[in-house]
């Protein structure tokens, strides 16, 4: 078991479904013993706007945010809201990103540039995995899933069983949605260079 | 029973209410509180509804508790100010089954209009409050705010920050307790508040908040932790987590009852430690009072009143360190904004092209007032919007409104627009107030209301008609109007704003986040036809953008709403219906 407390992000723009993963990643580190905290936003920044969400899981975890500089793992949705959170990650810290692209309305009405070439700048600070998971997610007939991909990714990464990972989803997703996001785990875990 | 399950901090206090034995619960929606009706909902023996607003969800709190039952009301600390009529006068009336309010505020404004501090409001009301400071402390305080309630003859308050209600932690759960009614019995002087009365329960009051502060000192919600004694801290709440995370080591006296402080307890911890801290968010109401005893302390001198705190905050302001921290990059906001498909952003860009200022109240659609839309100028209160323009009127006459309006959501002119609607009429205003009617309570997550047809528990039920409601207050001049039908509204709102006297145009149509909502398919853009002048994104809809001299539309995001479509001067936009 993992000695200090683990820290991780899931960053977003509001409606892509940060919730659900935080769930998953929340029930897992319990069913494996450890105390969990999981911080969210709800209510005005969930229309359109950046997301984050704090999972800390360890022997005793006390306050339930992830600060800057603490991040093991950054988990981000999209391009830029990979950029604007890169700051919280460890020196040694991974960012899994989701490749794509929306425009904030800073940028659709023009009073600012989408910054170009995210993926390699934070490459050379960061170790970086960017994977396009919404084309997976496409593929499979529902672009929603593609948060379920991004997961079975970041498993690959964390210390906890492939079973473990299944059984949790299992217990969590929607009845209906099991066998859909189960394929789309297996998607992701498969994506591990 | 032995069962640990990961609960949201509202959640927590849902299931708290339940394990108390709680019937009835009552409360109007607002982040953060939400959730805590949306889970009560889950729980069959409590009876829960949306009341119109606060104010209702106390009186209906208050009713349930008189007649003998234990009762929640729950709110966001804006929504306390709405209550604070009954909340002050039933501190006096008392309880007879325990009756709890959970005010849950907001440092940092994520979701509100101000950071205003509820133990100010509770200091006021002399009234208990109870602050736990994770999920787990969020079930038991509940609980432990029903015995408090019954036993000292008082209402308390149960707060909550937004931090700790949209926090997720471990909680253990525990049965129900069922608990008898207490027997409703005629007593007036207790509970008919008029002069004679009032002024035998202020006494009362005041002696009830003396013995909560002296019995405060015993309660086992108040935590010393003696360690190294070189840095004492008193906290509370989720600051207390921050302290535990950069000062593990040091001493700590963490309460869990704030109003009335436990005098002698904090006496006693201070005279044990070398430095004193107290750490607290928004206002110093612990630090004042313990200041104002002639105990040394340190709090605001260094910690601020505004946001949220943070371990790194209390790193650099208490221990001096220099964080190695690598820089922010600078890169463009993203704020919230008005999803694909909303109608209001359809009803604004009408009013943007007439160049209509707007009075605006409190939902989604004060997201009106930004860029691209840039509509909405004024944004008070619940209710204000149509209040504010007649006021305007009154002071500047007639002409200065002559392209103003007012607007307000379906749920909030239920809250309290009604009422400035009222006045509008009866004192011979003449603005012209659009309802923004989208069948829910939208930004606080899709919330039945009084026209609706349903109710917090599922319930079908009589909706009030918006259209007859104002029809009833005597205005002649209401239209219902489809949101997404440009030129009928147009032509309405001109004709309105020009007119001398009071009139409603309802714009309806559904939010588009609602689960009942049908996409009506996609847009798509035939670049041969497009000019690329850019009318269509003027209404500043996310799902379009412009990439390399080309629009395109995101179909995944896209609703096919429409509003492109009838923005474009050449045809070029048609729509692809679901299925084709």
């Amino acid at each position: 078991m993992a000695k200090n407390t683990v820290n991780i992000m899931i960053v977003g723009v509001g409606g892509q479904g940060t919730l659900l993963a935080s769930r998953i990643l929340g029930n897992i580190t319990t069913s494996a013993g450890y105390d969990v905290k999981i911080s969210e936003v709800h209510g005005m920044a969930q229309r359109g706007g950046s997301v984050v969400t704090f999972v800390r899981y360890g022997e005793n975890v006390a306050e339930p945010i992830v600060e800057e500089g603490q991040a093991d793992i950054l988990i981000a949705f999209e391009r830029l809201e990979a950029l604007r959170y890169a700051h919280f990650l460890k020196k040694d810290g991974t960012i899994i990103i989701n490749d794509q692209r929306i425009d904030p309305m800073t940028v659709v009405t023009g009073a600012m540039e989408y910054p170009e070439n995210i993926i390699e700048n934070l490459s050379a600070k960061y170790n970086v995995i960017s994977v396009n998971a919404m084309a997976e997610a496409e593929k499979m007939g529902n672009t929603r899933v593609f948060n379920t991909i991004i997961l079975g990714l970041t498993a690959t990464k964390m210390e906890f069983a492939k079973e473990a990972w299944i059984e949790t989803i299992k217990a969590i997703v929607p009845p209906k949605t099991v066998e859909l996001n189960l394929k789309a785990f297996e998607a992701g875990f498969a994506m591990n260079a | 029973m032995s069962k640990k399950q990961i609960m949201l901090g509202n959640q927590a206090i849902a299931r708290g209410a339940y394990e108390a034995g709680v019937k009835v619960s009552a409360a109007y929606p607002g982040t953060p509180s939400t959730e805590i009706s949306e889970n009560i909902i889950n729980y069959k023996e409590i009876y829960a509804e949306w009341s119109p607003n606060e104010k209702v969800a106390m009186e209906v709190a208050i009713g349930a508790s008189i007649s003998g039952v234990r009762s929640l009301c729950s709110m966001k600390h804006v929504g306390v100010n709405v209550a604070s009529d009954p909340l002050f006068t039933v501190s006096y009336i008392g309880v007879n089954g325990g009756l709890v309010l959970v005010a849950a505020d907001d440092p940092g404004i994520y979701s509100s209009q101000n950071e205003q501090d509820s133990r100010m409001v509770a200091r006021s009301a002399m009234v208990p409050v109870l602050e736990p400071s994770d999920s787990e402390e969020a079930r038991v305080f509940t609980k432990k705010a029903y015995e408090i309630s019954e036993k000292y003859d008082t209402p308390v308050i149960l707060r909550t920050t937004t931090r700790l209600s949209h926090s997720q932690g471990v909680v253990n759960l525990e049965d129900r307790v069922e608990v008898d009614d207490k027997v409703y019995e005629r007593n007036m002087r207790k509970t008919v508040m008029m002069p004679a009365c009032a002024i035998e329960r202020h006494k009362f009051v005041e002696q009830r908040l003396k013995d909560l502060a002296n019995d405060a000192c015993d309660m086992d919600i108040n935590k010393m932790e003696i360690n190294d004694t070189s840095i004492g801290v008193i906290s509370s709440g989720i600051p207390y987590q921050y302290v535990k995370e950069v000062l593990p080591n040091a001493s700590v006296l963490k309460l869990g009852i704030v109003n009335p402080l436990p005098r002698k307890l904090i006496e006693e911890f201070a005279s044990k430690v070398d430095k004193l801290y107290i750490v607290e968010e928004l206002e110093p109401v612990i630090e004042e009072q313990v200041k104002s005893w002639g105990i040394k302390a340190i709090g605001k001198e260094i910690f601020t009143v505004q946001g949220e705190y943070s371990a790194n905050m209390l790193r650099k302001a208490i221990l001096g360190e220099e964080l190695d921290i690598a820089e922010a990059e600078q890169v463009p906001n993203r704020p919230p904004i008005l999803c694909p498909g909303c109608p209001h952003r359809s009803t604004f860009s009408v009013l943007k092209k007439l160049k209509i200022h707007a009075a605006g109240d409190i939902g989604c659609y004060t997201l009106g007032a930004v860029a691209p839309l840039n509509v909405i100028d004024t944004t008070v209160c619940m209710g204000a919007s149509i209040s504010t323009l007649h006021g305007m009127e009154k002071a500047k006459g007639r002409e200065f409104i002559k392209d103003w309006v007012a607007v307000i959501g379906d749920s909030t002119f239920l809250h309290t627009g009604v009422n400035s609607l009222m006045n509008m009429v009866y004192n011979k205003g003449t603005g012209t107030v659009l309802i923004l009617d989208n069948s829910t309570t939208g930004m606080t997550g899709h919330q039945e209301h009084a026209a609706t047809g349903k109710t917090l528990m599922g319930e079908p039920t009589y909706p009030i008609n918006l259209y007859n409601l104002c029809k009833a207050m005597g205005i002649e001049n209401v239209y219902e109007v489809d949101a997404f039908d440009l030129d009928a509204m147009e032509s309405i709102i001109k004709q309105e704003v020009a007119r001398e006297a009071v009139s409603v145009i309802i714009c309806k149509s559904p939010c588009a986040l609602l689960k009942s909502y049908v996409p009506k398919g996609k847009c798509i853009v035939d670049d041969e036809k497009c000019k690329k002048c850019g009318a269509c994104l003027v209404p500043g809809c996310p799902a379009m953008t412009k990439k390399d001299g080309h629009i395109v539309i995101d179909e995944t995001m896209c609703n096919g709403c429409g509003l492109c479509m009838s923005k474009c001067p050449f045809d070029a936009i048609s729509l692809k219906k679901a299925g084709e």
